[in-house]
């Protein structure tokens, strides 16, 4: 077992608990984006930053990736914890406003603004998709591409994988698109539904039949007939 | 020539070679590095062969092709040894004439580097102010090696620090020695060499332990990595055997840029020279030490510099930082410890071994001990490769080896630490140059880049200039590293073309802060220092460009106007060069530039010699 502090609290876990893990467990809420149980931590959205050490030593680390430690003393809530997560909420609102999943947690931490350009991003690279083709589908079908503002993910060459077996479950883990039947504006209220269903990774060509988790989904069963 | 098998072997290999050389035979030494071959070197290197081989003075006097010697701005340059007479900036014609007046023991008087403080020619290299201020324990051994003979480095002393160390055979012995020599890692972080190889001495020896030497050295403007790497190989080599035999590891990994063909060449060369030698592979001189060195190339992405991601390159994955905890110390390649040291560090080791660590700590400062090599660039006379002991001041290098301003401008700030650090202004030159000291005026040592800026530059361009440099070689992982330098860029263009706001300030210095503070790597936690130093010293100059749409520096296109004043003759040079025929007047009186045509090229300025042209 270690022996930890979180937010002061003197706890104990099993080693090669992450600090997220620790922390949900006894009850320290944290948002996160790019973390989902059953995957390997990857700690891309940063969201899940927590603060550690003391004084000038005092450094923010990702919870999701980070070991519990003997004696590590963690702030889950600190201000410079708040202050980063509603910066990054702030970048994520600006990329892609879209999302659900993005809107509420901006919410939740009271972001009301958004200084940048708007942007009308998709996908915000946290790599779940990624993770649970090669590790629980076992099939390796995507990966990242590129790097610094020019990186994305997909297939090879963009061409329709070999090993895709078109199991859906990459649209089914992504955390930013969920917008399909949610979206913002009245006039866009409308279930836009299948009709946006090809993943906004992937080229769509190749994956028409994509299965889809969206059920029950009206717009797609009208489209059948 | 056949493996040697025996410590003993190998000094009685050296005492040959030494006593083989006569030192007074006269011998040209042409540095043609990437550097010297790009200003012209190997012209000068056929030109020389050919005039010995036709005069038949190939027996009397000797030519050596070697690595850089620092002075770039001076190649391609013709080191005469013994007397030590330095030709910079030599033609394929002037070659024919120093061949014959060496063979006459003479000196061309009229082809010696000229000071341009006093106006007198000098002749030996050390009496050079560019080499006076300076101490070159690394640089100065490239001068006398040819990288691609391995007798060369023997005979210079080379080996002979493994030699002494094998013959000892304390393994513990080197670890004490590094510790107490106070290396710390040359490759910007500063951690302690000494601590490190310990930690991994430490580690139980499972499926074998690696050192890595990591030369993806990827600053803009920063070279002095591959100059060791061409001109040294075998110091390197030597470094990490040593490292091999401290720590316990037996294998070993260079992960040299692609982008180094000339490196990369003379590494291979190295390699298989020591190899068949004996000084590589099983039982090296008959020890019970076995070490294997194998070659990585890099793709050229700036983040395979960090540890973690390099090491995920060297594993074929792609290059993109991992979590610490567990270091790769504890964890690295393949599940294996793993050590990594960059170049010059690892150049340093059998100097420290070779002639002990107490030497070594003597030189520099008490916690920043031995030489730092940097590349010296900008608007300042002399640009090249410098190296010299930890702590002296920006002003001496700057003042005495880099010769000052190059033009009337006065100088501004100096960069350091390439994209990742920050800008030094002038009221702070007294600042002696160590890891601890940089970090607190808000920049870093970096792997070395100096770039010297003067009154003609912009900060706020600068800071935008590695802000889009950053945003491209970010590995894209962390979202608040791959959205936040593009958004940093975005701010600072907008600053640059006259529609930054205060908000956006207040925006872009929270922002930085956020970047720094939440992102993993080194690359991430280091990106926003270009802005947040200009910030912390120029500020005035973003304010300017914000409130009264001016860039001071004359630099950023949508804010300056050029104008003609008064000084103009009418010579009509400005005129005829326009490309875009913006410039009109008749000969003899003052022309004029039409602002609506007027591209902001800069190209009338630099032509004009009566100072007529302002920038506003």
């Amino acid at each position: 077992m270690v022996m930890l502090f979180i937010n002061g609290l003197e706890v104990s876990v099993e080693e090669g608990t992450t600090l997220l893990e620790a922390s949900r467990f006894y009850g320290f809420p944290i948002p996160t984006l790019c973390h989902m149980e059953g995957l390997s931590p990857y700690g891309a959205c940063r969201l899940c930053v927590v603060e550690i050490g003391e004084g000038s030593k005092a450094k923010l680390v990702t919870s999701c990736t980070y070991p519990t430690l003997e004696g590590l003393r963690v702030r889950t809530a600190s201000s410079r914890v708040v202050n980063a997560r509603k910066m990054i909420l702030e970048l994520l609102l600006a990329s892609c406003p879209q999302s659900k999943t993005i809107q509420d947690l901006a919410s939740a931490y009271d972001v009301r603004q958004q200084r940048f350009k708007q942007e009308y991003e998709d996908c915000i690279l946290c790599g779940r998709c990624i993770r649970v083709c090669e590790e629980q589908m076992m099939a390796k079908a995507i990966g990242f591409r590129g790097r610094g503002k020019k990186r994305d993910l997909g297939t090879p060459f963009d061409l329709h994988s070999e090993v895709c077996r078109l199991c859906g479950a990459c649209l089914y883990v992504c955390p930013a698109c969920q917008l399909r039947c949610t979206y913002t504006t009245p006039e866009e209220a409308i279930c836009g539904g299948c009709a946006n269903l090809s993943p906004p990774c992937l080229k769509k060509e190749g994956f028409e039949d994509m299965m889809c988790f969206m059920e029950p989904c009206v717009a797609c069963e009208t489209k059948k007939d | 020539m056949e493996r040697l098998k025996s410590i003993h072997e190998f000094e009685r290999l050296q005492e040959r070679l030494v006593i083989d050389r006569d030192p007074n035979v006269p011998t040209i030494v042409i540095p043609a590095g990437t550097c010297g071959q790009a200003s012209g070197a190997n012209d000068l290197i056929r030109v020389t062969k050919r005039e010995l081989l036709n005069k038949k003075w190939v027996d009397k006097i000797h030519l050596r092709i070697t690595g850089c010697n620092g002075f770039c701005q001076m190649e391609p340059s013709v080191l005469i040894e013994p007397q030590r007479t330095f030709y910079p900036k030599v033609s394929p014609k002037d070659m024919i004439r120093i061949v014959d007046a060496l063979a006459k023991d003479q000196v061309l008087e009229g082809l010696l580097y000229v000071d341009p403080r006093t106006g007198s020619p000098i002749e030996k290299q050390e009496a050079i102010p560019f080499f006076k201020s300076q101490v070159r324990t690394i640089l100065s051994r490239n001068e006398k090696i040819d990288p691609i003979r391995i007798t060369h480095y023997i005979e210079n002393g080379g080996y002979s620090a493994m030699a002494k160390m094998l013959a000892l055979g304390k393994p513990e012995w080197v670890l004490e020695e590094v510790k107490t020599s106070g290396l710390r890692g040359r490759g910007g972080a500063g951690f302690p060499t000494g601590l490190k190889w310990e930690m991994l001495a430490r580690q139980p020896n499972g499926h074998g332990k690696v050192l890595v030497c990591n030369g993806d050295e990827g600053d803009p403007g920063a070279y002095m990595d591959r100059s060791v790497l061409e001109g040294n190989p075998h110091s390197i080599i030597e470094g990490m055997i040593i490292g091999a035999y401290g720590t316990g590891a037996s294998e070993g990994v260079f992960y040299v840029r692609n982008e180094y063909p000339l490196a990369i060449k003379h590494l291979l060369i190295a390699l298989r020279q020591a190899r068949e030698l004996g000084l590589l592979g099983e039982h090296i001189l008959g020890t019970s030490l076995s070490f294997e060195i194998r070659l990585v190339r890099g793709a050229g992405a700036f983040v395979c510099g960090e540890e973690t991601a390099l090491m995920r390159s060297i594993e074929g994955k792609m290059g993109e930082p991992g979590q610490r905890p567990p270091f790769p110390v504890q964890k690295g390649i393949d599940g294996r410890p793993t050590l990594i040291n960059n170049i010059e560090t690892w150049a340093n080791i059998p100097i420290i071994i070779g002639s002990g660590a107490q030497d070594f700590a003597k030189i520099g400062t008490k916690q920043n001990a031995g030489t730092k090599i940097f590349s010296l660039v900008g608007k300042i006379k002399n640009t090249g490769l410098i190296e010299v002991p930890m702590g002296m001041t920006i002003k001496e290098i700057v003042d005495e080896i880099g010769g000052g301003p190059a033009t009337d401008a006065k100088l501004k700030a100096v960069q350091t630490g390439g994209p990742s650090g920050g800008c030094i202004p002038t009221n702070l030159f007294d600042l002696g140059i160590d890891y601890e000291s940089l970090t607190q005026a808000g920049s870093i040592m970096g792997s070395g880049g100096l770039i010297v800026m003067d009154e003609k530059t912009c900060m706020v361009d600068i800071a935008k200039y590695f802000m889009n440099f950053l945003q491209e070689e970010s590995c894209g992982k962390c979202f608040p590293c791959r959205k936040g330098t593009q958004r940093m860029y975005e701010i600072l263009d907008d600053i640059t073309t006259g529609r930054g706001t205060l908000e956006s300030l207040d925006l872009l210095e929270e922002l930085a802060t956020t970047v720094k503070d939440t992102t993993l790597c080194g690359l991430g936690q280091t990106a926003p220092n270009p802005v947040l130093s200009t910030l912390r010293y120029f500020r005035n100059e973003y304010l300017e460009h914000i409130l009264h749409k001016r860039c001071p520096g004359g630099v950023c296109k949508e804010l300056i106007t050029y104008s003609i004043n008064q000084n103009c003759t009418g010579c009509h040079v400005c005129l005829r060069n326009c490309t875009v025929e913006a410039i009109t007047g008749t000969k003899k009186e003052i022309h004029r530039i039409d602002p609506a045509k007027c591209i902001k090229c800069g190209f009338c300025r630099s032509l004009c010699k009566f100072n007529a042209i302002d920038v506003i």
